[in-house]
Order: C-alpha cells, then structure tokens, then sequence
C-alpha cells in the first residue's frame, strides 16, 4: 500500500476512536503461517503472531497485510478480528479488485481498507456484525457489501461503541 | 446486546475450532467449541444450543455418531455437517439420521452467513409463534372452556378475577351453558385448588335428603341412620362447594343455607354440636332468582348473600362464533378418547351447525358432534353423520297456519296446566310431559309462559 494512503487510513481511524494511533511496519507474515496447498496465509495464525509482537502500553493492535488470508473451513476471509480482545487484521488482497475481478482504483482500495479496519477495530471494543447495511459494522462477505456499506458506525452501534469503550477504559 | 443464539463447534483441530469460533462471535453468537464427540455430548447433556456444527472425520467417535447421539440430547437443535469429502453417500446418510445440511469444506463465508441466518431466524419465527399461540390459547381458553366471543370473554376475565377471591359466586345462564365447567375452571384457578371441588344438585333430592345430603346427619337422626355421616359442607372444607339449581331448593333450606353463609357453622342433621366450615361457595342456577324473589318462592336475603359476584354465562345462539372453535376443541377430545383419526367437521356439516338455535347450548353441541364423530367412517364428520335436522324452512310459502297456531295454543295450555299441577316443579311437570328439563324449559320461553298464566 502506498504510504500516504496508509497515514490517511490512520489519521481516520484516530479521530473515529480518539485514541493515538500510529504506524509501524513489521516483517511478516511468518513463513508458518501460509498454507502451501491453498496459496493463502491462515488469517487466525497471524492474529496470533501480531498479539506477540504487539508493543508495550499500547492497547489495541491492527495488522493490515496484502497477503490472501483464509480461514480452514471458508474459502477466504477479508480479515479477522478477536471480539472484545486486543487483535486484528485486515487483508487488500480481494480489496484490491472490482467484483468482476478488474483493478480498483487506488482511492476506491483505499476507502474499503478504512471501512474494514474501523470494522475489525469496532469488533475488538465488542461491537458485532450490524444488520444495518449501510453501517460500517454490517458483515461484508464480498467487495460489493463492502462498496455498499459507509465509512461510518450506526446510531446504534456508535452508542454501544462509546459505552464499550468507557466499560473498557473503565477495567483499567 | 440482543443474544443471537448459541452455537457448539465440534472439530478435533484447534485452529478450526478457533477460527470459526471467532468468526462466529463476530457475528453475536455465543460459540462453545469441543475437541471431541464425547465432549460435545457431555456439553449437550448440559445446556442446549440452538445450533451444531459437526466436523465429519473425527478420531473415535465420528461426525455422524454425534450426530445419531446429538438428535436424542437435544432433538430440536439443527446439526450441520461439516465434510472435506463431497461424497453424496456420506451427505445422504447425514440427512437420513438428521442432519439439518451438510457443509463441503472449504465453503463461501456467504454461504455459512446465510444458513446460520436462516436457521436462527427460523429459530426466532418458531419461538414466537408458540408465544404467540399460548397467549392466543389464554385468550380463548379458560381451562376447559373455549371460546372467541368478547362476551364470553368478559365472563372468563371476571371468573379469572373472581377465582382470586373468597367471595361466593353466582353463575347464572341456560342448561347447558357450561356453569358447573365455570364453576371447576374457578376452582382450579383459586387459592383453595388444592382443596375438594364439591358439587350437588338441589333439583335431584327432596328437601329432607338435600339437607342431611348438604349437612351430614348424626346417628338414629331419622329411621335408616344407623350411623353418623359428613355432609357436602364438611365434605368440601378448605375446598369449593358448587350448589347447582339453587334456584331450586325449599324455603326451609334456604334459611338453612343462609344461615351457614352468615355463621359460617352449622349443626349435622340430629345433631347437637356446632361444625364450622371453611368452604368457598359457588351456587349457579339457569331460573330468574330475581323473579323468584318476586314472587316470594326465593329469599331476598338469601339472593343477596349469593349475588356477591354474579356470572352470567350466554346461551350458544349468542355466541354462534364459538361454534367452529368449539368443534375443533371437542373433536380433539374425541380424537382421543375414541382414538378416531378425527380432523374437522365438514364445510356443508358446520353450516347445520352454525344455523341450528342450539336451546340445549354447548352440552347439545357436544352431543351432536359425539354422536358424529361416532358415525363418521373417516377424518371429516359430514352432515349426514350429525343427524341434525337442517333448520326449518323460513315462512311457510303456502298452506293454512291456522291449524298449527291452533296445536301450538293446545300445547302451550297443556303446558301451563302440568306446570299449575305440579305447583311450577319442572322436573316433575317436565316427566309428567314425557320430556327433558331442557325441552320444557325451551317451550316455556317459545310459549312465553308466565306463573301468573
């Protein structure tokens, strides 16, 4: 991903949580995580690998990588997240095409990646899948939903965010 | 947060387990996850959940074992299979033991979406409706009465109100309206229902029998007693006492009778001592008790002690809408008690039923439809197998009325004189007719007949 594309991601997702946010990069996946048989990497393994390499005093990690990530049972995954935990991904593999398998424009990959890192962050304050459609929470299992649904939480779901949030800040 | 349901992931591989777990909770379910056959089992014996997925090749104990084990824990929670192997044997044979739909691994995150959606919504639409049908039911039923009419239904929310209290009840309406079922349902519904639920007739006995029959007689108290025996009242303590026709009973017996409601004691026939009774009473009778106050045949006194909470229940014909429910509620009596494939009654069948005027009310129904369902050679009851005659032709185009107005008045003065010789007693002028009380009842109120005639 470009990295000014990456810092607008970033500057979104601070002012969405209010919390400092910053960027790092880090060397991955780890070569263990792939499954040479699917050409994918296992989206739960790297879940794993990020919680290790997560710095200290930091409370949430994302990892946004352009690998193709899977679970075993399904075919792919855009990304995965621990409810109410402090890890999560996000893959611009799918991300990075139309639904008929073109190219997207860079500014269109750019605004599903935010959608899908404010969707995989509000799963690690709580949040579950919305079934408003238009709301950045609703599940996308295609590029379509995820075209389809805003860059923004709900009425609801923003309630229940700020309530979950003040919980967690709370617990500490 | 809304629960949207739990759900038991049985897969031998943690990172299966793990990963649909998480992809799970992502969606707002509660996921529990088992190693193992055994494990699901032992969980299953423990708490239900509203949906399996099963992994089909496990060591030990395979898919299809928990599955056979799962439908006999938990028979109402849907199983679905997951499988690397598309076999249609294996699909099949998961089907024929039950399964809800099989996965083939690696499936679209859509396709799982939607049938975990599917499911619990179904899951939803289910509760409510059973929901839904109980408030119905309470709605129609009081115990063992049915009905759909808003004015029966004010009698069963002002018996539900009643049966809270200690207070007597009088039940008012026809014969066959249903007044002694009232009666038990108010019983049944009251503080006392684990007490007896006593019931006399006043009309059956003579005022001596009725009364050593309500209060019990002490030995040598007249010639027969040769020992001492309770009465309805003691027999009914801490219960319910249900004076049927007490419309019916002498003048001496009502002084009696009201002499137990305001003392609350009283003494056995022959007897000295004085009894108290616990006994909540409810009296119910199908005559005008303010008519007999009237004419002097009834207690004032007495018809206030007993119109603390008065009930009148409506004859059939006023709440013809009940016909069809009530159909249905007495053919699944039937269906049992005959153990007859009994479904419903035909269309032309409860056309009869619906314009028939019913003068014996729902015991008249029940009869007819009795007497039906033994008839009937299959499910449906047809009109034929009611044996009731369809209503009589409205105005008689032709013909002289003359001479039937002329058989109706003999009728109606033959009526009248039984009636005067039997001192207004219906049941005795009823079988010095030759026909049952409700039959003379029903021409009384045709031939408007009055005492003063």
């Amino acid at each position: 991903m470009d990295p000014d594309s990456l810092e607008r991601v970033r500057r979104q997702v601070e002012r969405t949580f209010a919390r400092p946010t910053d960027l790092r990069v880090a060397n991955g996946p780890p070569e263990d995580t792939l499954e040479r048989r699917r050409g994918q990497y296992s989206s739960t393994k790297i879940l794993r690998w990020i919680l290790t390499t997560m710095a200290s005093g930091r409370r949430k990690v994302l990892g946004i990588t352009d690998v193709d990530l899977f679970i075993p049972v399904l075919t792919y995954v855009f990304g995965e997240a621990q409810v109410k935990g402090a890890a999560a991904l996000v893959s611009t593999a799918r991300l990075r095409f139309t639904y008929d398998e073109r190219p997207a424009s860079p500014s269109l990959v750019e605004a599903r990646l935010l959608k899908e890192c404010l969707h995989e962050l509000g799963h690690t304050f709580g949040l579950v899948h919305c079934s408003d459609h238009a709301c950045v929470m609703s599940r996308s299992n295609s590029v379509l939903d995820v075209d389809q649904k805003a860059t923004q939480f709900c009425c609801d779901c923003r309630q229940r965010l700020w309530g979950l949030m003040d919980e967690e800040r709370d617990e500490t | 947060m809304k629960f949207k349901g739990s759900i038991l992931v049985v897969d031998d591989e943690e990172i299966v387990r793990d990963s649909l777990a998480s992809w799970l909770e992502e969606d707002g379910y509660h996921v529990d996850a088992a190693p193992d056959g055994p494990t699901a089992l032992a969980k299953l014996a423990q708490q239900p959940y509203n949906i399996l997925l099963v992994d089909l090749k496990m060591p030990g104990m395979d898919g299809l074992q928990v599955l056979a084990q799962a439908k006999s824990l938990q028979p109402d929670t849907p199983v679905i299979i997951i499988t690397a192997y598309a076999t249609v044997d294996t699909a099949v044979q998961a089907m024929k033991q039950g399964a809800y739909d099989y996965l083939v691994k690696p499936f679209e995150p859509e396709e799982l979406s939607l049938l975990v959606g599917k499911l619990t919504n179904a899951q939803a639409l289910r509760r409510e409706n059973v929901l839904l049908r109980k408030a119905l039911r309470r709605q129609f039923e009081f115990k063992d009465m049915v009905s759909k009419s808003p004015k029966v239904e004010a009698v069963f929310e002002l018996a539900r109100t009643a049966a809270k209290s200690n207070s007597t009840v009088l039940i008012l309406g026809e014969s066959g309206t249903g007044k002694e079922l009232l009666a038990r349902a108010i019983h049944a519904e009251s503080p006392r229902r684990d007490g007896p639920f006593v019931g006399v007739s006043c009309v059956a006995l003579t005022e001596t029998l009725l009364e050593s029959e309500l209060f019990g007689y002490e030995k040598g108290a007249f010639t027969g007693a040769v020992g001492s025996a309770r009465g309805k009242f003691e027999i009914a303590a801490a219960g319910t006492l249900f004076l049927d026709e007490i419309g019916d009973i002498s003048l001496k017996l009502q002084l009696d009778l009201l002499r137990v409601l305001d003392t609350r004691e009283f003494r056995r026939v022959g007897g000295s001592q004085l009894v108290k009774v616990d006994v909540r009473i409810i009296a119910a009778t199908n005559r005008d008790l303010k008519k007999l106050v009237e004419s002097g045949t009834f207690r004032e006194d007495l018809y206030y002690r007993l119109n603390v909470i008065p009930v009148t229940v409506p004859p059939l014909r006023e709440r013809k809408e009940d016909i069809p429910l009530l159909a249905d509620h007495f053919l699944a009596q039937f269906r049992i008690e005959m153990r007859k494939p009994l479904e419903a009654v035909s269309a032309e069948a409860l056309e009869i039923l619906m314009a028939h005027d019913w003068p014996g009310n729902v015991r008249e129904l029940r009869n007819v439809l009795e007497r039906g369902a033994v008839l009937a050679r299959g499910p449906i009851i047809t009109s034929m197998e009611l044996e009731l005659v369809p209503p009589a032709p409205s105005p008689t185009p032709s013909g002289s009325p003359e001479p039937a107005d002329s058989l109706r008045e003999v009728e109606r003065r033959h009526i009248v004189s039984i009636l005067r010789h039997h001192n207004w007693n219906i049941t005795r002028s009823a079988k010095a007719l030759g026909i049952d009380r409700v039959t003379l009842y029903n021409k009384i109120k045709r031939y408007q007949i009055h005492e003063d005639d």
